[in-house]
């Protein structure tokens, strides 16, 4: 099929696309996206994570066709041009960041997080990134990243749970 | 919340952050090409045997299909000692899921398609995949074969301390396999043309690839190109070369310089990549009155396949760690018809001090000595094996900074008595070390550019540790240049020769090479170099190398919940004290810390591979199946460290981090659980069955 599609504001086209491989693989492969990552193909990591009409979706398990005439919204839109994004900037400065592979997904999901709810709380925060998987960093750096980026754009973060209040 | 934070700078960002930030950080597999094929693997369905006809008509037929490689059209390799390189050079199974060939297309898709189509018959023959203690299977490896191993130790009259002790202990422990599940599977794009071989691949170090390939190809060096500036996770799985990247090169012989791709599925890691082998350990400690250790026995029995032989070696462990008269230290391997296993961080350590470290927690509790106290009393003087003395112990610094840290002195030893409705509440300590190593032979150019900008190379690679922040700010230090005037270049084998990203020994031996290579250009070109001026140099030998034990050390406390109706268990609250020499990058060392630290925790509480014996393979060979710790598994986790000046360990002072964090976590979790409940569990993961009797 010919696929057409909005990848981070821009219309674009995909042809000989067979409508059963996935949207992943389409941007990774045809598109020259590959930011997002790649790491289970099963909807377990999050590593893929992208915006499907501004819902995050796994991009793993959206199929070429499902993405026919929508937008999509990756890690390589998140910034504005030159300027990085909240969440973006938070990652660098509280070292979120190792290997790497699991951010473009985290980012993705952290960015829709703080739109929905700019004020998390640390439960609200695990629980909303629960879905995606990092080896590297044992997560604390990414909770702190996080919290970070919600208080820039204006929460005040984490505030609703005690310091290492995620007992259960 | 977590990590107090100290007073020191965060020290700078991490280099390629950004790059990883807005997702154009290129890793093996993304790296542009013209015109690419897709490989798909071809892979044993039995798990011992011979295939007998392969039928490839059908798939050969699929739209977009170039070529089905088996071991009837592969060429021959040259044999150079690794059975895991050899692929496809017999028509012999030695495991389930073995590599028997691959079928290369125009896309990922239209390539699985036609593999499932490709019809393979076999000569079945009995295997045994089924890790147990049986003397037809094992054996004593032989340690004179190989530097890696370290021979039986056998000290004094073991049998006659421990019947004299006032304590003693007798404990076996289990450990199972575990897969390193790096969040990017391992990658490689293959091309070959008149220059030779290209590889772009995840890997922990390009010039072993290009030193295991290029003989495997019976071509010069100079014609392996490899090429790795970013990798997403290894822990050990790519410390290798593997299958893999040979089957890719192969298929690449037949395509005319088209380059072939191919990213290993998560289900195919589970038998391709390596795993830590299961363990069973067998621990027997002796005590006088005062906790003094008088035996010392650790033996363990961990797999092997028969294909490849690795030794795990976690009872060796208990070599350095305490002081004891008396010892007796054995490792013994179980041959199965299973993959190959291989190191996973922390190799022996992980494994070989959750052991110890239970085992030492249970002799706490029957002399009735504090646990911290316990091992103050066993610390000791000298090396116990060598009779060196050590570099910098400071053991004893950590477990009273973390005992002070964590409120340890509150503590009611008692075990099983703290109930917060439904849940029982206990902690526990353990210690942690890793051996500081070093590896010689790398080199590292040091060029001004102009202007005080130097261009520094080193064939390194960042796995995500952060060495290329660390090598910067080393080589900006000792070319007293601010950060931003340095340059480094790693990843690929385009610079100077380094050795792998491994045994947590990165940024010592690369850091070393780097700092000497920059006296030694100073040395050529004094402090006002002309624009272009260059020197090649490495690090010489550590004159304190053989002279002292070099370790480091740690102590890792742990709180624990452990549901008293469902047996589930939570860690809401880790602390790790470090002693691991200079800290180059307070910022990215802590995430390594707190990142072993939760591997640890993902040890302690989930990760199993499931081997189902009937058929040889792990069943839950998927992140489904397969769990590691997510966000919500993990509490408070902190980290502090130990300012430790060690001017022996190596030029640079650093003993290394990659490894250390995920050493004891298991032990303090599991001891932790014990006082909580007073239910002793030996068995890893700590499921909730298991609390429950
Ligand atoms: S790759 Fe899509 S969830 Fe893992
Ligand atoms: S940074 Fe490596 S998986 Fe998250």
């Amino acid at each position: 099929m010919r696929l057409n599609l909005t990848v981070n504001g821009r219309a674009m086209t995909a042809d000989d696309v067979w409508e059963g491989e996935s949207l992943l693989y389409v941007l990774r492969e045809r598109l020259g996206l590959p930011g997002s990552k790649n790491a289970c193909e099963q909807g377990e990591c999050g590593s893929c994570t992208v915006y499907l009409d501004r819902v995050p979706v796994c991009a793993c398990l959206v199929a070429a066709g499902q993405a026919q005439d929508r937008e999509v919204g990756t890690v390589e839109g998140l910034a504005d041009g030159e300027e990085l994004s909240t969440v973006q900037r938070a990652f660098i400065d509280e070292g979120a960041v190792q290997c790497g592979f699991c951010t473009p997904g985290l980012l993705v999901a952290a960015d829709d997080l703080i739109e929905r709810v700019p004020e998390p709380s640390d439960a609200e925060i695990r629980e909303a990134l629960a879905g995606n998987l990092c080896r590297c960093t044992g997560y604390e750096k990414i909770m702190a990243a996080v919290r970070t980026a919600a208080e820039r754009s204006g929460g005040t973060s984490g505030s609703g749970s005690s310091a290492g209040g995620d007992r259960t | 919340m977590t990590g107090a934070t100290r007073a020191t700078s965060p020290g700078p960002e991490r280099i390629e952050g950004h790059a990883k930030v807005t997702g154009t950080a290129r890793y093996a597999f993304e790296h542009p090409v013209a015109d690419p094929l897709y490989l798909h693997p071809l892979r044993a369905t039995i798990a011992r045997g011979r295939v007998t006809s392969v039928d490839t008509t059908a798939a050969e037929r699929v739209d977009g299909v170039r070529l089905v490689l088996t071991h009837h059209n592969a060429e021959a390799l040259v044999p150079i000692g690794d059975p895991e390189l050899a692929v496809l050079q017999s028509d012999e199974i030695a495991f389930r899921g073995q590599l028997i060939g691959a079928v290369v297309a125009e896309t990922q898709e239209s390539a699985a398609h036609a593999a499932d189509l490709v019809e393979i018959r076999y000569e079945r023959m009995a295997h045994d995949s089924d890790f147990r203690d049986d003397a037809d299977i094992v054996y004593t490896p032989d340690a004179d074969a190989s530097p890696m191993l370290s021979p039986d130790l056998e000290e004094g009259d073991v049998d006659a301390a421990l019947a004299d002790a006032a304590f003693t202990v007798d404990a076996t422990y289990t450990t199972p396999t575990e897969h390193h599940n790096p969040l990017e599977p391992h990658a490689v794009i293959a091309a070959w043309d008149d220059d030779g071989l290209t590889l772009h691949d995840s890997n922990q170090g390009s010039h072993l690839v290009r030193d295991l390939i290029a003989p495997l190809f019976g071509v010069d060096k100079e014609r392996v190109s490899v090429i790795s500036p970013h990798v997403g996770g290894a822990f050990g799985s790519k410390g290798m070369p593997h299958g893999h990247v040979a089957l890719t090169a192969l298929a690449a012989r037949h395509t005319a310089g088209r380059p072939v791709k191919y990213a290993l599925s998560r289900t195919q890691m589970f038998e391709l990549v390596g795993y830590r082998p299961p363990t069973r350990q067998r621990v027997r400690l002796g005590a006088d009155r005062e906790g003094r250790l008088v035996a010392t026995e650790h033996d363990s029995l961990e797999q092997t396949s028969r294909f490849k032989q690795y030794a795990e070696q976690s009872a060796s462990a208990s070599r350095e760690m305490y002081t004891s008269p008396n010892r007796r230290v054995t490792n013994r391997l179980a041959a199965l018809d299973v993959p190959a296993p291989t190191w996973m961080r922390a190799p022996g350590e992980a494994g070989g001090m959750y052991a110890l470290e239970s085992a030492m927690d249970e002799l706490a509790v029957s002399a009735g000595i504090d646990p911290v106290e316990l091992r103050l009393r066993n610390e000791p003087e000298v090396a116990p094996v060598s009779g060196l003395p050590f570099s910098s112990r400071n053991l004893p610094a950590c477990l009273r900074e973390g005992a002070e840290r964590f409120g340890w002195h509150e503590r009611d030893p008692r075990p099983g008595v703290r109930r917060e409705g439904d849940w029982l509440v206990g902690t526990g300590v353990a210690a942690s070390s890793f051996p500081s190593l070093f590896f010689p032979g790398s080199l590292a150019t040091i060029r001004h550019e102009s202007g005080g900008k130097y261009r520094v190379e080193i064939g390194a690679v960042d796995i995500g540790t952060g060495s290329r922040t660390a090598l910067t700010q080393l080589a900006a230090e000792a070319l007293e240049v601010p950060v931003e005037a340095v340059e480094l270049w790693l990843g690929s084998t385009e610079q100077p020769h380094a050795s792998l990203a491994g045994g947590s020994a990165g940024t010592a031996s690369w850091g070393s090479t780097v700092v000497e290579a920059v006296r030694a250009f100073r040395t050529e070109h004094g402090h006002d170099p002309v624009s272009g001026a260059e020197t090649t140099a490495g690090a010489g030998k550590n004159p304190d190398a053989g002279e002292y034990a070099m370790h480091s050390y740690g102590a890792q406390f742990a709180e624990v919940r452990v549901n008293a109706d469902t047996g589930e268990v939570r860690v809401p609250r880790m602390l790790g004290v470090f002693a691991a020499g200079r800290i180059v990058n307070p910022r990215t060392a802590r995430s390594q810390f707190l990142g072993g630290m939760t591997m640890g925790i993902s040890m302690a509480l989930h990760e199993h591979s499931v081997v189902d014996e009937r058929f040889g393979h792990v069943v839950n060979h998927d992140l489904a199946g397969y769990h590691i710790a997510g966000n919500a598994d993990v509490g408070s986790v902190e980290v502090d460290w130990i300012d430790e000046h060690d001017p022996h360990v190596n030029p640079v002072g650093v003993k290394g981090i990659g490894e250390i964090g995920i050493v004891g976590t298991a032990a303090a979790i599991g001891n932790a659980a014990h006082h909580a409940t007073g239910v002793r569990v030996r068995d890893l993961p700590l499921t909730p069955e298991k609390f429950l009797r």
